[in-house]
């Protein structure tokens, strides 16, 4: 049976990875690359880069990390950030990457959603999305959030469930979700969002934002309904290995790939 | 010469990387006579089969193909690669495709998510050499959200679970096609490649 994916990500500034995992040699612990390579090995399913260099100056170092990365790494990658029209997510793809995540643009003109699947195909289009818990809504709301990357990001009014629903009309093939509330909080994902979102749509769903430890990640895939969860924090410090997370999932009856 | 058909389709660089990382040379060609010259030959596949028949027809290589595969020469057919060699696909309609397999290529049923997409067993069913040193029920990366009927079950290499017993590897002679993607597929995909190329190249080791 189809098992669920754990993926690493890595937040990638003018070419160099922000907050690498502390590594026990001298390998470069802020080399994108290497630390693909890491992972790889490690076992991770997929990787996910997100460029948050605030300049598009910075775009060819991002494309030269994406080639590289592809010519070692055996495994389905994405990339994310600062991605606005189909030329730019053409550009990555052509690199090598799998995917392209578009979460700001997409919001701004749901049209890139389209463009982007009839050109390269729904599998290729993911829809990051942020979201925020609507105060005393009930039943509970969430806000879709844009600009997320500076101060927290400003609010749209959207709906989180019906714009989740309305991309992949469009044509995305996979949403990540992440909560803003629960973010860099390592106190766990927002369980209810996740379900709400995977209970709406026929694509895959992948939980990001929150992870302090293998019992979130298996929450998130249990109660939150998730395929696949996205981890920083809890990989990056050298908290937890990949194998670590994946042999407490095993253990816990979750179909993992070991 | 290992030959890796371009006809446009994403994911080219990916198998080229793959083979390149297994030690061969490979060229990426859209030509038919580079492609009948070749030793073997892989079709790599992302995208729809519509747009796949039309730029192959576009490119002429829907005959040089099947005279390829009519001669037993060794052919790796990937994801998209997999599909387009059977009658038809459900994909758009319904589309004529090379109809080298009989079969028809159809719609995974709702109930699961759809693409099937991320890391499944394959079941091995056969003893083939494609599967040398690959562990039966290993993990492979699927994306796809039709999959293949053929006519005929001796086909049928290697099953994975998905709502049902779909058919992930498919051989006939010295045609070989997956649904999943062994370039994406981390070390067992690396060795489904290197597999096919041992044998397409002969019991010498050639590098």
């Amino acid at each position: 049976m189809l098992t669920k994916r754990i993926i690493p990500c890595l937040d990638v500034k003018g070419g160099r990875v922000v907050k690498g995992v502390k590594f026990r040699d001298h390998r470069d612990a802020g080399d994108p690359v290497e630390l693909a390579g890491f992972y790889y090995r490690e076992g991770a399913d997929e990787l996910v880069f997100y460029d948050i260099t605030a300049s598009s100056d910075n775009r060819p170092i991002m494309l030269e990390v994406v080639e590289r990365t592809a010519s070692q790494v055996f495994i389905p990658f994405t990339v994310g950030g600062g991605l606005r029209t189909v030329e730019d997510m053409h550009r990555m793809l052509k690199a090598g990457a799998d995917k392209v995540s578009i979460n700001t643009a997409a919001v701004e003109n749901p049209n890139l959603i389209t463009e982007g699947a009839k050109r390269f195909g729904s599998q290729c289009i993911v829809l990051g999305m942020d979201a925020q818990r609507v105060p005393g809504s009930s039943p509970t709301r969430w806000e879709v959030f844009i600009y997320t990357g500076a101060d927290g990001g400003r609010g749209t009014g959207l709906d989180a469930i019906q714009w989740a629903r309305k991309a992949v009309e469009l044509g995305a093939g996979e949403i990540v979700v992440n909560s803003i509330d629960a973010d860099g909080t390592q106190a766990g994902y927002d369980l209810e969002l996740l379900r709400a979102v995977s209970e709406s749509v026929t694509v895959p769903v992948v939980a990001s934002g929150g992870a302090g430890g293998p019992e979130d990640l298996y929450q998130a895939l249990v109660s939150g309904k998730a395929d696949a969860v996205l981890a920083a924090s809890i990989f990056h410090y050298g908290t937890y290995s990949i194998s670590d997370i994946k042999e407490y999932l095993a253990n816990r009856g979750i179909p993992i790939r070991v | 010469m290992i030959a890796i058909i371009d006809y446009g389709a994403g994911n080219l660089r990916s198998v080229v990387n793959a083979i390149s990382r297994l030690g061969y040379q490979a060229r990426v060609t859209s030509s038919p006579q580079e492609m009948l010259a070749a030793q073997a030959v892989i079709l790599p596949g992302v995208g729809a089969a519509a747009d796949t028949m039309t730029n192959l027809q576009t490119l002429g290589l829907v005959d040089p193909i099947r005279h390829f595969i009519a001669e037993n020469h060794p052919f790796f057919g990937v994801c998209i690669g997999l599909q387009i060699l059977f009658s038809g696909t459900e994909e758009g309609g319904w589309h004529e495709c090379l109809g080298i397999i009989p079969g028809v290529v159809r719609r995974l049923p709702p109930g699961l998510k759809i693409p099937h997409m991320g890391w499944n067993q394959v079941k091995q069913k056969i003893s083939h050499p494609i599967f040398d040193g690959i562990p039966d029920e290993a993990n492979f990366y699927f994306v796809h959200s039709y999959y293949v009927e053929p006519e005929d079950k001796s086909l049928v290499a290697g099953e994975t679970e998905y709502g049902s017993s779909i058919c992930s590897v498919m051989a006939k002679g010295n045609l070989i096609a997956t649904q999943f993607h062994p370039e994406k597929s981390g070390e067992v995909g690396l060795r489904i490649y290197d597999n096919f190329i041992k044998s397409a190249l002969g019991a010498k080791e050639n590098r």
